[in-house]
């Protein structure tokens, strides 16, 4: 029962966000951040009762919703969704509080969106119905899109549009398989569901089967994003509110993850052996073109984009490797990459709120004048280069782990991206922090406000690298049916 | 004629006799305001009689009507469409300085032909039902007679409707020569008889007459000029009322005559059916014309129903029913947003630019249009998207895959432009600030309210929707 709560305290929030917004700019922001404290309360004590039900599911809840059309709102929570919900709501509340002093317009409409995109992402999380997956899938962009277009940078409406169009397009690619499914399922069973447990005993033709898997694979590859599909990334990160960015990249991008694992490899899991090389291929092209292209910007921000699709090539190297190591590795990237890069995007919007600009070329030397900010800078960027001891470390490490045993060349060319991204991440670091002082205005440091969320979000890096076995335990259960399924006798 | 055939034929008496009223005080108090409500109480009653009418469905009435439970339902969608109308148009009219009295008149017999139509078994009460509605019509798009554009936009419409009519007429005359009937039912489309020079041509004309006034491509010339010269309610009214009950009786036809196993047939509607998804959502990106832009969106909207029409069966019916339904509040709906938003000297505020930073202007008005454009678009939340669901389901589920293609290439071309105009909506309020905007009538703001509170409703729940239509398809003749 206390799932759809997870998915209507943040729909109420919004609600009361919107009437606080007509009273001044504090109110929607401490209803944000009370409305996502409750949530991330409620999903802890969602996931508390675990022994007592049945399989890898914490929790779920199925009740009918247009029966005429078999469509239930069928919702469950598994280890998988319960770290990502997690990472939902800290994140939000993160963004809420790096947003204080950043959104001064609209405040009360601002949360209103940001509060309505989490709804979706945690709706995106939980669901187990096809279409009801698809619902919130396309209804966490509407929100997102706003927020860009609206609270965005110099050329927001381009990168809100392109965005838009990308995911939206790819999303209809998935919409035509998820019907098609059904309406195999139909003509194979004579009811017509879309139910997750149902149409996985679904049995197409070998031949549609692979356009169906084709189908979700592209909507899924868009979002992660996997590298010919992610022109939209770079500009809709780089133009996103601090707000945006973080819960793009830290949030956004793991839903293609998320839906690769709980969809693609269970519901396809021939196709997807069959389909893995070329997945694996993308994923190593993602790592270091990202990479490459991350040394090349000036723009800070857009760095930090690019970081991103190399990161979660290792994301799609895992998930395609298709054994526990690599799938574990693939979560903890998951989660690490979340907090190091949205930690990066926190930072860089402080950077652009003091200097005005993301051009590194304008930076250096702010060492001296704001040491804090600058320390913080330094540790989420060798977070993001893979330091042992830190949690994208854990990932990485194990990806590469899962991928040698899968294939070893993959894995090989995939480890070059780890000497692209300590190149990436130290020459970040000495321009903007390090050489001669370029600018005279004199600037803030941190506040205590923003050191908090830095420490939290440090703090927790240093968690998943040090000791990472209770994310591992948590994950285990959903990932092994996962691989079950997927790589039947596989290690 | 038996008693029951009167109750079955009730909805079309009442409204007879609520035309005969409206032209009473249209004739005798032509200052008065009382045409409007006269016209608005007539037609729902007209409505309401839809209840004992259906208690006595299925049933053939004469040979020209049949009263099922497919008829039934579109004739409710017709009457609430022409209530919403009436109630966009209450203050709309008054307010340009046009007369008040013949405006309901003309809705409301343009309503009892396309009742007619969608009653209809047989070429000639679809005909004389057809005429109906579209004489009506060119009168409703020309009705600021003192304006250009309305009355090139009547012209337009008056030359391709009559050439439509034309076509139509010879194709049935063809049709009539190789068949020896004009009744539906008889006509034998999966026999061999067709593929003959005469029938195949008659039955090409008769298509070729019902894709003009469908706008399909390449029959769509005459759609954004009439849609954007005449006043924004008559544009809804022709949008959804006409092509409503146009699409209703040709589905009817193909599934009377068993058209859906004669492959021939189908083909011709599948390259219409894609031609129109295609370039009405190209031409549409390069609209900076609401209105225009919303025309070439019902051209599009129009290839999206024939996907399920194509399918046929069960399934089609009730797609095609569901489908036209949301097409009827989300159009409506977005001709409202400008019908309400219509300036006294200026008209109808055309422009997508006049919309920039509507939302903060008028929040409730920008968020009614952006929602209609959502819909539109498909996405979730509204009763665009289970269309959508319904459409791709029904082709996929026949096996229509070029058509399933085109709907989603289309589907996702047409996000561009929506979006466009929701982006503008969202912009930032212009500076200097432009020309206040008017307050709408309170008719018009309690009708958007209801349609955007149906849109989202029957978005988030279609349940009971769908129960309706399931109701209505369990009580069709023939199908």
């Amino acid at each position: 029962m206390i799932l759809p709560w997870l998915i209507l305290v943040p729909v109420l929030g919004a609600g009361l966000a919107w009437l606080g917004g007509r009273v001044g700019g504090h109110p929607p922001r401490w209803i944000a951040l009370a409305a996502l404290t409750t949530d991330f309360g409620l999903t802890l004590w969602a996931a508390h009762p675990a022994p007592a039900t049945t399989g890898a599911w914490l929790a779920s809840f199925d009740r009918p919703w247009v029966s005429p059309l078999g469509i239930r709102l069928h919702l469950a929570m598994d280890g998988l969704s319960l770290l990502l919900i997690l990472l939902t709501l800290g994140l939000g509340i993160l963004s809420v509080i790096a947003s204080w002093s950043e959104i001064t317009e609209r405040v009360g409409a601002f949360h209103v969106h940001l509060l309505l995109t989490l709804a979706g992402i945690v709706g995106v999380f939980l669901a187990l119905d096809l279409l009801l997956f698809f619902f919130f899938w396309e209804l966490m962009l509407i929100p997102m899109s706003v927020l860009i277009a609206v609270w965005g940078h110099e050329r927001r409406t381009y990168a809100a549009i392109k965005f838009f169009l990308f995911t939206q397009a790819s999303g209809l690619l998935m919409f035509v398989a998820i019907v098609t499914l059904a309406s195999i399922h139909y003509r194979q069973t004579g009811s017509l569901s879309f139910d997750y447990g149902a149409l996985a005993q679904t049995r197409p033709s070998p031949q549609t089967a692979f356009w169906l898997m084709l189908g979700f694979f592209i909507a899924f590859a868009v979002k992660l994003p996997a590298f010919p599909f992610h022109p939209w990334l770079p500009d809709a990160h780089t133009e996103a509110p601090t707000a945006g960015s973080v819960i793009l990249a830290g949030l956004l991008l793991k839903t293609g993850a998320y839906g690769l694992l709980r969809f693609v490899l269970p519901l396809f899991p021939v196709q997807s052996r069959a389909f893995a090389p070329a997945a694996m291929a993308l994923g190593v092209v993602g790592i270091l073109y990202g990479a490459i292209l991350a040394f090349a910007q000036r723009d800070v921000k857009r760095l930090v984009a690019y970081t991103s699709v190399s990161h979660l090539g290792f994301v799609l190297l895992g998930i395609y490797s298709m054994n526990a190591v690599a799938l574990q590795g693939a979560v903890m990237q998951m989660l690490a990459h979340g907090l190091s890069t949205g930690g990066l995007f926190i930072l860089v919007g402080a950077l652009q709120e003091r200097l005005h600009t993301r051009d590194m070329d304008a930076m250096g030397g702010l060492w001296s004048q704001v040491p804090r900010l600058s320390a913080i800078g330094l540790f989420f960027a060798i977070a993001s280069l893979g330091l042992p001891g830190l949690g994208d470390f854990v990932g990485e490490f194990l990806v590469l782990l899962g991928a040698w045993r899968a294939s070893p060349g993959f894995a090989i060319a995939a480890a070059l991206g780890l000497v692209l991204s300590v190149v990436y991440a130290l020459a970040l670091v000495q321009r903007v922090f390090h050489g001669e002082r370029r600018g005279t205005a004199d600037i803030p440091d941190f506040s205590p406000r923003h050191m908090a969320i830095m420490a939290v979000m440090m703090a927790v890096l240093v968690w998943f690298g040090i000791s990472p076995q209770p994310v591992f335990d948590t994950a285990a259960p959903g990932l092994a049916g996962i691989q079950r399924t997927a790589a039947p006798g596989g290690s | 004629m038996s008693g029951g055939d009167l109750v079955a034929i009730l909805p079309f008496l009442v409204l007879g006799a609520a035309i005969l009223a409206v032209t009473l005080v249209a004739a005798f108090a032509p200052r008065s305001k009382g045409a409007s409500p006269v016209a608005l109480a007539g037609t729902a009653l007209a409505l309401a009689s839809l209840w004992p009418a259906a208690s006595v469905a299925p049933r053939q009435v004469t040979p020209l009507l049949v009263i099922d439970g497919y008829a039934l339902f579109f004739l409710g969608l017709i009457l609430a469409a022409a209530i919403a109308v009436l109630l966009l148009s209450h203050g709309y009219i008054g307010r340009q300085g046009l007369p008040k009295g013949e405006f309901p008149l003309l809705v409301v017999l343009a309503t009892f032909g396309a009742m007619a139509v969608v009653a209809s078994d047989h070429f000639a009460s679809f005909f004389l039902g057809l005429e109906t509605l579209s004489i009506p019509l060119l009168g409703l798009i020309a009705y600021p007679r003192l304006r250009a554009r309305p009355v090139e936009a009547g012209v337009k419409y008056l030359m391709l409707s009559g050439m439509s009519s034309a076509f139509l007429l010879f194709g049935m005359a063809l049709v009539y020569a190789r068949f020896g009937t004009l009744s539906f039912a008889r006509l034998p489309l999966d026999s061999g008889l067709p593929a003959t020079v005469v029938g195949l041509a008659g039955l090409a004309l008769l298509f070729t007459g019902l894709g003009f006034k469908l706008s399909l491509v390449p029959f769509h010339m005459w759609a954004p000029d009439v849609y954007e010269g005449a006043p924004a309610p008559v544009g809804a009214f022709v949008a959804v009322v006409s092509k409503a009950a146009v699409v209703a009786v040709l589905l009817r036809l193909l599934l009377f005559s068993h058209a859906h196993s004669a492959p021939t047939i189908l083909r011709m509607i599948e390259v219409v059916a894609i031609a129109s998804m295609l370039a009405g959502n190209l031409l549409a990106l390069l609209q900076g014309n609401l209105k225009r832009l919303l025309a070439y969106s019902s051209i599009a909207q129009l290839g999206y129903v024939l996907v399920p029409v194509l399918a046929g069966g069960a399934a089609a019916i009730e797609a095609v029913e569901y489908y036209l339904a949301s097409y009827a509040v989300m159009t409506i709906g977005a001709f409202g947003v400008i019908a309400a938003l219509a300036d006294t000297v200026l008209g109808d505020r055309d422009e997508i630019e006049a919309y920039r930073g509507l939302l903060w202007r008028r929040p409730w008005l920008g968020g009614c249009l952006a929602l209609m454009l959502l819909s539109l678009a498909g996405l979730p939340l509204t009763m665009g998207f289970f269309a959508k669901f319904y459409a791709l389901k029904a082709g996929a589920g026949a096996g229509w895959w070029p058509a399933v293609g085109a709907l989603v290439a289309g589907s996702a071309i047409g996000l561009f432009y929506y979006l466009r105009v929701i982006v503008a909506l969202l912009g930032a309020v212009p500076v200097p600030a432009p020309e206040p905007l008017p307050t709408p009538p309170w008719p018009a703001t309690a009708a958007l309210a209801v349609l955007a509170a149906a849109l989202v409703g029957l978005g988030l729940y279609p349940a009971p929707l769908i129960a309706l239509i399931r109701t209505a398809t369990t009580h069709t003749l023939g199908g």
